[in-house]
């Protein structure tokens, strides 16, 4: 091949379709005779059912069936634990997961309770209406803080308290640290609820054919073989009898993996049931409540450092919302847990977690996962040591980082893949470095900030750096094979929501094969092309299923050489294997194409030889044996109005190493979409509850998500440091952008504004204008 | 009771159209799944993401916030009405170009949207294009590609023009 196209900033294979609205969502599928389904949810955060009357709703012309838990069966049970809690010594963990439809009980405002398929949406939704609850409302424990206490209103009451699990994890004796420490500083950070808002929501398609006994379900889902297998457990059918498609969907960020929600068993169990096909979208006030939340997390910190700024050791204890039930395990407190340690040497760390039952929707991993937080904690400990030390911020990072000839580094913590948290490769002061002088930091702090002050304008300059564990286990496979047309397919097992996989991964089998991308053809989640996967969700599809391409993709080549070497009888060395030929090098007329050759390699007379297979195909998995790190800096300039306390983005520079690069077009626009979803997360999404934990701001006019005037141009910067864990040398890029925007804006509207001086320090997020507003007020009031 | 029919004639991306409809039925379901259309896209149904804008004799409207009778006797036009896969529109062409898009969910009616803008401002700056993206959410992005797209689609028409 003259050009590579591993590396190449090479447009998207699937935006032609994308562009012409012939793309299929979800909520294309337009299936025969298919019913519609609408979800009664509880209006309540805390209810007893005494009864459910569906009577007049049964009644109403269009309406099909209506479902309460009793009439659910044994389908109606708890759902699985999609991610049990890691094996750490000591832990505590108490699984409660959420049945399709609440049976006696509802424990969150939006929780489903009765399930209506009639033969339109509109008709459902109107039967929603008629269905009559005789509810019994209890005491609510919305409030992280007070839900922790043991007297607090229970959410499940088979338990003594609300402690869903409590967790400690040790590295070295912080006591050690607190005797020789200089400085020791200790503050609260507070994070709020948000939610991923993706701009499709949820939605489920089913069908049964009765007579080929199998079930075809189109998911929302970022995880196709976990739901195909959950789902014929739950309905009693063999795997092989159950087709889960996750089409091109409308963004993921986290909360599309859940696995399993109430309506992805309800839709497919009423098809089976009513023996046509049924289709639920969720709508966008439903999506605040029923799809999952993350973020909320109240730590109580503490670092000790040397004089000099050397981190000698941190103890976080923290409480994690998870509310009212816990189906992903422990990931989301695990994540902040570990991810705090940063890119610094600390040689001892104490943190210690419990996670909180709420009367609140489920808390479950959306982009960052629980890493925000950590970030958050020690970005904001380190400015705060900078500035009592007087040290400067980048200096202060500079002094703790890990250096890098010290890799691989051994954290001895355990880590949300179960394996220990050891970071593989880095370059952490390359990466600061390049961060300083793209924004110009020395500059703007000697003279721009000070000319810009003595004209009375209040701008500051904020910088953070992090790592996020990305690309982990436990595996993914891909298969390729070169099709009597010559085109080669490209399947995997996990789903595609906007990453770009299309085109990266057929970049990473063209050049072995010797074709243009345009000639593969990549399927991606569907379970009846591709048996076996995890899934897309920490930063791992390019990473595990690209290597296992990669791999599968080498093996193609080397079956087309040696196919070719027999048939020209030469030696392969002396093939060439290009524009979807293979040629004896110097003799382009002796040449057979790739479609030629998958024709030979399947003969319909003769005996395949012992020892080989027929086709010119292959399917190759790939392991990591733990996750790789990626790492990376944000800065940024902002201009507050004192008045409004309006923040604008001046500059924002990212410089990030996510290891080696397929498509950089394609990072750059993960991190940029990251770097979106963070200034909404740190700046204005907020789910405001009451205390009786409803969701106050559940529309997109109320809960604002960041439009083109809200994020600014951003400027990027790359290191690449290739991982030794996997052979393509990748590392995970989808949360990168995301994680570390929280103490970024709080770093900088604090120099904005000379808060400090004036006694005041942004320990939460978000930081909305009325918030910051509130807190510089309380400081001059 | 079933619901009362109503009789409309309408202009689809240029083919006159009629269909029986009730009264409540929202544009948006109507394009989408009684025309068929799907490429006008829904996110909220309350008029704030601009995913389902299409062109109401011309000009951007929300189909999630117009009934279907409403457009009796008026033209509309959707993401279909510009190119194919084949053939992409320059404004489609740019937005592949400066990888405007990512889940492509937001993407028709942000096309939809620039498309009747670049109309009426053949030659905007930065600024001018954010502020009339403002309306349209895109949770993938972060803007600054659809911007460059939007800019680089406005510099080929004045190219060709
Ligand atoms: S669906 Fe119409 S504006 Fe969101
Ligand atoms: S590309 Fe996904 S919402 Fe815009």
């Amino acid at each position: 091949m003259s050009t590579r196209a591993f590396g190449a900033s090479l447009p998207r294979r699937e935006d032609a379709r994308l562009l012409t609205g012939q793309a299929t969502f979800v909520d294309d599928i337009d299936l025969p005779g298919c019913l519609h389904a609408a979800v009664l949810r509880s209006p309540f955060a805390h209810a007893r059912i005494r009864s459910i009357d569906t009577t007049a709703a049964l009644a109403r012309e269009g309406v099909v069936a209506i479902y309460a838990a009793a009439d659910l069966g044994a389908v109606c049970c708890p759902g699985p634990l999609a991610v049990p809690p890691p094996p750490i010594e000591g832990a505590l963990f108490h699984q409660r997961t959420q049945s399709p439809l609440a049976r006696d009980k509802v424990r969150y405002a939006g929780e489903p309770v009765a399930f209506v398929v009639a033969e339109s949406r509109y008709v459902a939704e109107d039967a929603l209406e008629d269905i009559v609850v005789d509810w019994e409302p209890l005491p609510v424990s919305a409030d992280l803080q007070a839900a922790a206490r043991p007297d607090a209103p229970r959410v499940h009451e088979d338990l003594p308290d609300n402690i869903a699990a409590r967790v400690r994890q040790v590295k070295g004796d912080y006591a050690l640290a607190v005797r020789g420490a200089a400085h020791v500083i200790r503050r609260r950070f507070t994070y709020d609820h948000g939610c991923s808002s993706p701009i499709e929501t949820r939605g489920v398609v089913a069908q049964w054919d009765a007579r080929a006994d199998r079930l075809t379900v189109w998911d929302t889902t970022q995880a196709p073989v976990f739901i195909r297998n959950g789902l014929a457990a739950s309905l009693g059918l063999g795997e092989r009898q159950v087709r889960v498609v996750a089409p091109f969907i409308g963004g993921g960020f986290g909360p599309k993996i859940m696995m399993f929600y109430p309506e992805e068993i309800l839709v497919p169990w009423a098809a089976m049931q009513l023996g046509r096909p049924v289709k639920w979208i969720e709508d966008r006030a439903e999506h605040f409540v029923a799809t999952t939340h993350e973020r909320g997390q109240i730590h109580e910190a503490e670092i000790a450092l040397g004089a000099d700024g050397r981190i000698l050791g941190v103890r976080d204890e923290f409480l994690h919302d998870t509310g009212a039930y816990d189906p992903y395990g422990l990931t989301v407190p695990i994540n902040s847990q570990c991810t705090l340690l940063g890119p610094y040497a600390i040689p001892h760390y104490d943190s210690t977690f419990c996670a909180v039952f709420t009367h609140k929707p489920i808390v479950t991993p959306y982009r960052g996962a629980g890493r925000q937080h950590g970030v958050f904690v020690i970005e904001r400990l380190l400015d705060i040591a900078a500035r009592e030390l007087s040290i400067d911020c980048a200096e202060i990072r500079r002094r703790n980082f890990i250096p890098p000839d010290a890799f691989p580094w051994d954290n001895a913590l355990i880590y949300q893949d179960f394996t220990r948290l050891t970071y593989d490769s880095g370059q952490y002061a390359k990466v600061l470095d390049q961060l300083l002088e793209r924004i110009g930091y020395t500059d703007f702090i000697a003279q721009e900030q000070p000319r810009l002050r003595a004209q009375g304008r209040h701008v500051g300059i904020g910088l953070v750096c992090y790592v996020e564990g990305t690309g982990i286990g436990p595996y993914e496979g891909a298969k390729l094979q070169v099709q009597a047309n010559g085109r080669v397919s490209l399947v995997t097992g996990i789903g595609t929501q906007g990453q770009g996989h299309y085109t990266s991964f057929a970049q990473i089998a063209a050049d072995h094969l010797g074709v243009d991308i345009a000639d593969i053809d990549v399927i991606t989640g569907d379970t009846d092309q591709f048996y076996w996967g995890a899934g897309t969700f920490a930063s791992r599809g390019a990473v595990v299923a690209g290597n296992a391409i990669d791999q599968a993709a080498r093996q193609v080549r080397a079956k087309a050489l040696r196919l070719a070497a027999e048939i020209f009888e030469c030696a392969e060395g002396d093939l060439v294997l290009e524009g979807g030929r293979v040629a004896i090098a110097g003799l382009p007329s002796k040449s057979l194409g790739l479609g030629e050759l998958a024709q030979r390699a399947n003969p319909m007379r003769g005996a395949v030889a012992a020892g080989t297979e027929p086709g010119l195909e292959s399917t190759s998995y790939f392991g990591p044996p733990s996750g790789s790190t990626a790492n990376g800096a944000h800065a940024m300039v902002i201009e507050v109005d004192p008045r409004t306390m309006n923040v604008r983005i001046l500059r924002y520079v990212v410089v990030h190493d996510c290891g080696v690069v397929i498509n950089p077009m394609i990072v750059e626009g993960q991190v940029r979409g990251g770097v979106a979803q963070g200034i909404g997360n740190a700046f204005f999404e907020q789910l405001v509850f009451d205390s009786e934990g409803q969701l106050l701001n559940a529309s997109l006019a109320d809960y604002l998500l960041p439009s083109s005037m809200d994020v600014p141009s951003i400027e990027l910067g790359h290191v690449e440091t290739p991982s030794p864990l996997n052979p393509l040398g990748i590392k995970g890029v989808g949360e990168a952008g995301a994680i570390p925007v929280g103490p970024l804006f709080a770093q900088a509207i604090e120099d904005a504004l000379q808060l400090p001086k004036r006694g005041v320090e942004l320990l939460e997020i978000p930081l909305s204008p009325s918030r910051v507003w509130e807190l510089a007020r309380s400081a001059t009031g | 009771m079933a619901e009362r029919q109503y009789p409309i004639r309408l202009t689809v991306n240029g083919t006159e159209r009629e269909a029986q409809v009730e009264a409540r039925l929202l544009l948006s379901d109507f394009i989408r799944h009684r025309l068929g259309l799907t490429g006008t896209h829904v996110g909220c149904e309350h008029g704030v993401c601009g995913a389902c804008t299409i062109l109401h004799d011309g000009v951007p409207a929300r189909a999630c916030l117009l009934f279907a009778v409403q457009t009796h006797g008026h033209s509309i036009e959707t993401v279909e009405s510009l190119g194919t896969p084949e053939h992409l529109h320059p404004l489609q062409e740019a937005f592949r170009a400066c990888h405007g898009l990512q889940c492509g969910y937001c993407t028709p009616g942000i096309l939809m949207t620039m498309k009747a803008f670049l109309e009426q401002h053949p030659d905007p700056d930065e600024a001018a294009i954010r502020k009339a993206l403002s309306g349209n959410l895109c949770r993938c992005t972060g803007y600054q590609n659809i911007v460059a797209a939007v800019a680089r689609a406005a510099a080929v028409a004045r190219e060709g023009a």
